[in-house]
């Protein structure tokens, strides 16, 4: 480095800790070398925050946060605005893309173990996080004011009706009027472009120095502080910074690749990321025949309707959510990685896949006796992958466990 | 390669528009053929434009995107005394509309992305003649309906031709079981199908202009993408030549 910036660096640094935290969390942040594919989702659920906030900015400059307005003020992003409808599909496309690398994400986390201790904390955020988003998209989806957005609203809002004595008073509470109406446009515009962002920033730089101080988990599940070398650098650790940030942009890359395929070529996705229905500006006088939330919602939505009971649906519906929050506490093995975990889990694993993707497919069907039968039997295979985890989690473990990321 | 991206997203893509169990017909899309979209903009606003509005497509982008000089735009496509830099407007009153017709003829700048072209397609092709409708006119695929037949002069009217079906309980239903020509109008029928894939190219075209824009951007995009994966997949193995 020469002399200034040398002498710039020193300066900096007696002010304010630069390198310090550069090393904490890049250069001297040791991970282990054996990460896989996997490990990709949460660098790049970190660059889809980032699309989502640039482009979210672009799109609060020209987007009008009005009943009368709203859904013509996104064609106008679509029509009149240089290359809005770019910033408009990657601000679209990002949102589904958000859920695809988070519950690949969790899914990496659950089946290698990444919640157990001491990595609590690490989960818990991230399910906070989850959450946060959750309540992000369904806010921002009611903005482009179509039939889908405004429909879909009124049926989620609703749910919080269905809580005895408060529900009604809440319901009118969080709409800001008795129908969704330009009052719930304004206060989730509101929530949308700014309250839950920041809720979402802070908590994902909570999730991170959480995960810094205790250290990565890996497929092996193995502890590499365990071991260290003389000057304490565990022996299984690379520095992230270089060659995780190096690994990670091929990761970036391939996900750009998909990013861009589907922002060029199909942005609706078949209906799946911009439904049909949401080309009809809102209709409070006019109900869809079939309402259906965006697909990143429909497991829960399915879970809802599974329960005859709009009351016990909804407490289902959150039951299905909050159980999540309590994996750590309720996956009592002994090993961490499913590669050494036995059949039990692993059957457990899968039975849980089926069952969660399968509640994605019928919360998207209009409601039939066939999937209504299915989305009960799915509902109790998901409350029984969870529920019952302290009895077979630690059946038929393997014995041995590698101490050391072994070299291939 | 374009034709390579295309097939696997038409394998890849489903299609969800709300449907009605009516089978649909599927209509030649290709936003490349300017000819036919300057074919459809002429049937647009010839029978389309006097009743339902396209207020998000303005003359000028159409002329711009559709190859037509404005002053031809101004000259055979404007009747209302709009400019050029305006939408698709019309002058009915939404009061009036309903009065007439029993609903407000919707706006069809984004017709195309709701239903879907091959329900419109399907949608212009279906009406036939039913002497207890108001406009003497009822459709196939969206009974009941309030629209007149305005296309009539071009494609004639049609009538149903009706089957016996057994029902589930025994009993025998009439249902329609094709349509066929019953007063012939200035057109074959082919040439009122290809009138048709012109008219809803140009819808879809109307639903999203910038559909041509990043049809034709996106490729170029791709590549870069692809090269830049090829350069960081490089660094990467350079950077982890030592760890084992």
């Amino acid at each position: 480095m020469s002399g200034m910036l040398k002498n710039a660096l020193g300066w900096m640094d007696d002010r304010f800790p630069l390198s310090k935290v550069w090393n904490e969390h890049l250069a001297e942040y040791y991970a282990p070398k054996n990460f896989n594919w996997m490990y990709y989702f949460g660098s790049l659920a970190m660059l889809v925050l980032v699309n989502q906030i640039i482009t979210g900015i672009f799109l609060t400059i020209h987007y009008k946060p009005d009943a009368k307005l709203a859904f013509d003020s996104v064609e106008y992003i679509m029509r009149d605005v240089d290359w809005g409808w770019l910033i408009r599909y990657m601000h679209s496309t990002g949102a589904s893309a958000f859920f695809v690398v988070v519950y690949l994400h969790m899914f990496r986390g659950l089946i290698y173990g990444s919640f157990k201790k001491p990595r609590e904390l690490v989960w818990i955020f991230g399910m906070i996080i989850y959450v946060a988003l959750m309540a992000e998209a369904f806010m921002g989806y009611l903005l482009p004011w179509g039939q889908m957005s405004y429909w879909g609203a009124q049926v989620i809002v609703s749910l919080f009706g269905a809580i005895p004595y408060v529900g009604e008073d809440l319901a009118l509470w969080l709409r800001g009027d008795y129908v969704i109406s330009d009052a719930t446009l304004n206060r989730f515009f509101a929530f949308h472009v700014i309250a839950i962002p920041l809720v979402l920033v802070i908590l994902v730089f909570m999730h991170i120095v959480a995960l810094h101080a205790v250290g990565s988990n890996n497929p092996e599940g193995i502890e590499i502080k365990k071991h260290k070398d003389a000057k304490g650098i565990p022996l299984d650790g690379i520095p992230f910074h270089p060659y995780y940030s190096v690994k990670d942009l091929v990761g970036v890359a391939v996900f750009l690749f998909i990013f861009a395929l589907i922002i060029f070529y199909m942005p609706e996705m078949g209906g799946y990321f911009l439904e049909h229905a949401n080309f009809v500006p809102a209709n409070p006088l006019k109900t869809p025949d079939h309402i259906a939330p965006v697909w990143y919602f429909t497991p829960f939505y399915a879970v809802l309707r599974a329960v005859p009971d709009k009351f016990l649906g909804v407490v289902a519906m959150a039951g299905a959510i909050i159980v999540l929050f309590l994996l750590p506490w309720l996956d009592r093995g002994v090993n961490k990685s499913i590669r050494y975990r036995g059949p039990v889990f692993k059957a457990a694993i899968v039975a849980f896949v089926i069952s969660f993707v399968g509640l994605g497919y019928f919360g998207m069907q209009p409601v039939s006796p066939v999937g209504t039968f299915f989305s009960r039997l799915f509902s109790i295979v998901y409350f029984a992958f969870f529920l019952l985890m302290p009895w077979y989690s630690n059946l038929m473990q393997d014995k041995y466990v590698p101490e050391r990321v072994e070299e291939k | 390669m374009r034709t390579l991206i295309l097939s696997i997203l038409l394998l890849l893509s489903s299609h969800s528009y709300a449907s009605s169990g009516h089978e649909l017909e599927s209509a030649t899309i290709d936003l490349s053929n300017k000819a036919s979209l300057q074919r459809g903009a002429k049937y647009f606003v010839n029978y389309c434009l006097s009743c339902h509005s396209a207020k998000q497509l303005r003359y000028s982008r159409m002329a711009q995107d559709l190859d037509i000089a404005p002053e031809l735009v101004e000259l055979n496509l404007m009747f209302t005394g709009e400019k050029i830099f305006d939408g698709m407007t019309i002058s009915m009153r939404a009061k009036d509309a309903e009065k007439w017709f029993g609903v407000n003829p919707p706006d069809l700048s984004l017709i195309a992305r709701s239903r879907g072209p091959d329900w419109l397609y399907t949608y212009l092709k279906s009406f036939y003649i039913d002497e207890e409708r108001p406009f003497g006119v009822d459709n196939t695929l969206f009974p009941k309906v309030g629209m007149p037949h305005v296309l009539a002069d071009l494609q004639g009217l049609q009538r149903a031709v009706y089957k016996d079906v057994e029902t589930a309980g025994g009993g025998v239903k009439r249902v329609i079981d094709h349509l066929e020509i019953a007063e012939p109008g200035r057109m074959t029928e082919r040439e009122y199908d290809k009138a048709m894939d012109d008219l809803v190219n140009f819808m879809t075209y109307m639903g999203e202009p910038a559909k041509m824009e990043r049809q034709r951007l996106g490729w170029k995009v791709l590549v870069f993408i692809l090269l830049m994966l090829g350069i960081f997949y490089l660094l990467k193995k350079e950077y982890w030549k030592d760890i084992h």
